[in-house]
């Protein structure tokens, strides 16, 4: 490649990261700010975070969003699981349509859609509205996510490996556990993570689905934002972006690793023909 | 074609947990609000007349469902506000999908012509802002576009303007929103569409005297046409019913649909005119997912 070519890609590769990631390290930068303005520097501060640990209303929240992400994203998760088996292995039975359309509807709904017929749901039977109508809401949405994830890892599953280990006598229960079950692992914890993600950062579903005293993190946030820029909520908005750079940072860590454990596996396969001889 | 077969007793038990949840959490309250939709507004808690009773008998049931009101459908196509909602936020949608699409592509080219083992690294790092909080990157701009914002004061120290530039609540504000929030989602599968491409196709048009710029528009492009579609699709959906931007970024003449509901419900208790314009969205949005599955479906018979 031309020399032009090559820095015309480094530079656009700079600007992109740097529209990409410019307005979230400004964020966090301003959370250290001492000064309440954005456009002042006041000098290094941590007073916002120290504010954080006395802001009771908000550790509350941020306890109820963490505990609804979890229990959402293991139901949603689980649910996915089964809905996407029944759509990658149970072929063209009746229903099936309506099943797939009500699955995939979500991820094209807009969120508005799905709280406003969540909470008139909810109102019409009487259901009072607090946590446990937050988790269905957050697993109705998520669900969907987590089917997709799932169901593309089993369609690229080779279903002629289970069906070798029902020849050789497995149930089909059997041969899904211990066959199908460990080549989709990783699609599973990726749906998990991406429902959990979902619920922690939702703020329409939860405004529909939510009652008092359980008013989840974005809620707060979202309050809070409304009333304009405000160095608190750079400050937990900077942890949060901290935790995802860490877990972030660790999977990449994982699967590089994995990469090269499975590379040396590679290579080692390649050269047994050699030994062999 | 084949027949559409019974399941078997294990493949019930498999399918019934997600089918009856998405029955009692999903399809039940789409039927609700559909029938809230042809009920009459009435000032109450709930602010609609009920038109169904469980106890009603089939008979009774007809005889109400001569009295349905399509008045919120009417009032739907009647009400500016509505119309004009819809028609603005498709507009905003397209907008911002173009303008991501324009942005996104040269970025996704370089991921795509990165040397090899530098591309798992520029693609996480062009990912990893869809897993921060979608609320955490829109409140960002804030501080970026408000009158006393970090880039009217760089502006103005810079002597390029004398005044602050509006930036905040406007429309304008509420497409950067988007393509900033879904810059990700057009990358990814642009990305994925480049990066499979043999360049040795390229190669060889460049052979046959085709220029760079030729190369591109009569190679590359077209070649990558599936991620341009995919990528659009991924914007273009959920930003016509977004609600966060619009509402914070946006200046109370930017008018998007999910923004109207939201205030509809919340603000003005018209539940049955909230009710039928979600429908009515719904509606649209869903047929083009349901011929997708089709074709899909088309295709695997094809390819049996």
């Amino acid at each position: 490649m031309s020399a032009a070519a090559s820095w015309a890609r480094r530079a656009t590769l700079f600007i992109g990261f740097v529209f990409l990631y410019a307005p979230i390290v400004i964020l966090a930068v301003m959370s250290f700010n001492a000064s309440r303005l954005v456009s002042v520097w006041g000098g290094f501060s941590t007073k916002w975070y120290a504010a954080l640990l006395e802001n009771e209303q908000l550790l509350h929240s941020a306890k109820i969003s963490l505990v609804a992400a979890l229990t959402s994203a293991t139901i949603a998760t689980l649910l996915g699981l089964l809905a996407a088996i029944s759509l990658a292995r149970f072929g063209r039975f009746r229903t099936r349509m309506l099943f797939f359309g009500a699955v995939h509807a979500p991820l094209v709904l807009p969120e508005v859609v799905l709280g406003l017929a969540l909470l008139t749901c909810f109102v019409a039977f009487g259901v009072g509205r607090g946590f446990i109508t937050l988790v269905i809401g957050h697993v109705t949405l998520t669900m969907c996510f987590t089917t997709v994830a799932i169901l593309a890892a089993l369609r690229d599953s080779d279903p002629a490996l289970e069906e070798a280990a029902m020849d050789l006598g497995a149930t089909p229960f059997g041969a899904f556990v211990r066959v199908a079950l460990p080549q989709i692992a990783p699609a599973i914890v990726t749906a998990y993570l991406l429902a959990f993600t979902l619920s922690l950062d939702d703020l329409v579903i939860a405004s529909f689905a939510t009652g008092p005293g359980a008013t989840t993190l974005p809620m707060r946030i979202y309050s809070q934002v409304r009333l304009g820029v405000s160095p608190q909520i750079n400050a937990i908005s900077t942890l949060l972006l901290a935790l995802v750079a860490v877990a972030l940072g660790l999977a990449a860590l994982v699967s590089s690793r994995r990469a090269r454990r499975d590379g040396q596996v590679m290579t080692s396969l390649a050269r047994a023909p050699d030994n062999a001889s | 074609m084949s027949a559409r077969r019974r399941l078997s007793l294990g493949e019930r038990l498999v399918i019934a947990a997600p089918y009856l949840w998405i029955g009692a959490f999903f399809l039940a309250p789409m039927l609700l609000i559909a029938k809230i939709s042809v009920s009459q507004s009435v000032l109450a808690r709930p602010p609609y007349r009920p038109i169904f009773e469980p106890s009603d008998g089939l008979a009774a049931i007809w005889a109400k469902a001569q009295t349905f009101s399509f008045d919120a459908y009417r009032a739907l196509m009647s009400d500016t506000l509505y119309l004009e909602s819809y028609l603005s936020s498709l507009t905003i949608a397209a907008v911002s999908t173009l303008i991501t699409l324009i942005i996104a592509y040269p970025f996704a080219l370089a991921m795509a012509r990165a040397p090899e083992r530098l591309r798992p690294m520029l693609i996480g790092l062009a990912a990893a802002p869809f897993w921060t909080s979608f609320l955490i990157r829109v409140y960002a701009w804030i501080a970026l576009l408000k009158d006393e914002g970090l880039i009217n004061n760089a502006l103005l120290a810079l002597g390029l303007i004398s005044a602050p530039l509006q930036m905040f609540a406007t429309t304008g504000a509420v497409v950067i929103g988007i393509v900033y929030s879904y810059l990700p989602f057009m990358l990814l599968p642009l990305y994925a569409a480049l990066e499979r491409q043999d360049p040795s196709l390229r190669e060889a048009a460049a052979d046959l005297g085709a220029s760079p710029a030729h190369v591109f528009l009569r190679v590359t492009l077209p070649l990558s046409r599936e991620g341009v579609v995919a990528g659009a699709l991924l914007v273009f959906i959920p930003a016509v019913g977004e609600f966060v931007i619009p509402d914070l970024l946006g200046g109370s003449e930017t008018l998007m649909i999910g923004r109207t509901l939201w205030n509809d419900f919340f603000s003005n208790h018209d539940w049955p005119a909230a009710s039928a314009a979600a429908i009515a969205l719904v509606a649209v949005l869903m047929i083009p997912l349901l011929l997708w599955e089709r074709a899909r479906l088309a295709d695997e018979d094809d390819a049996r």
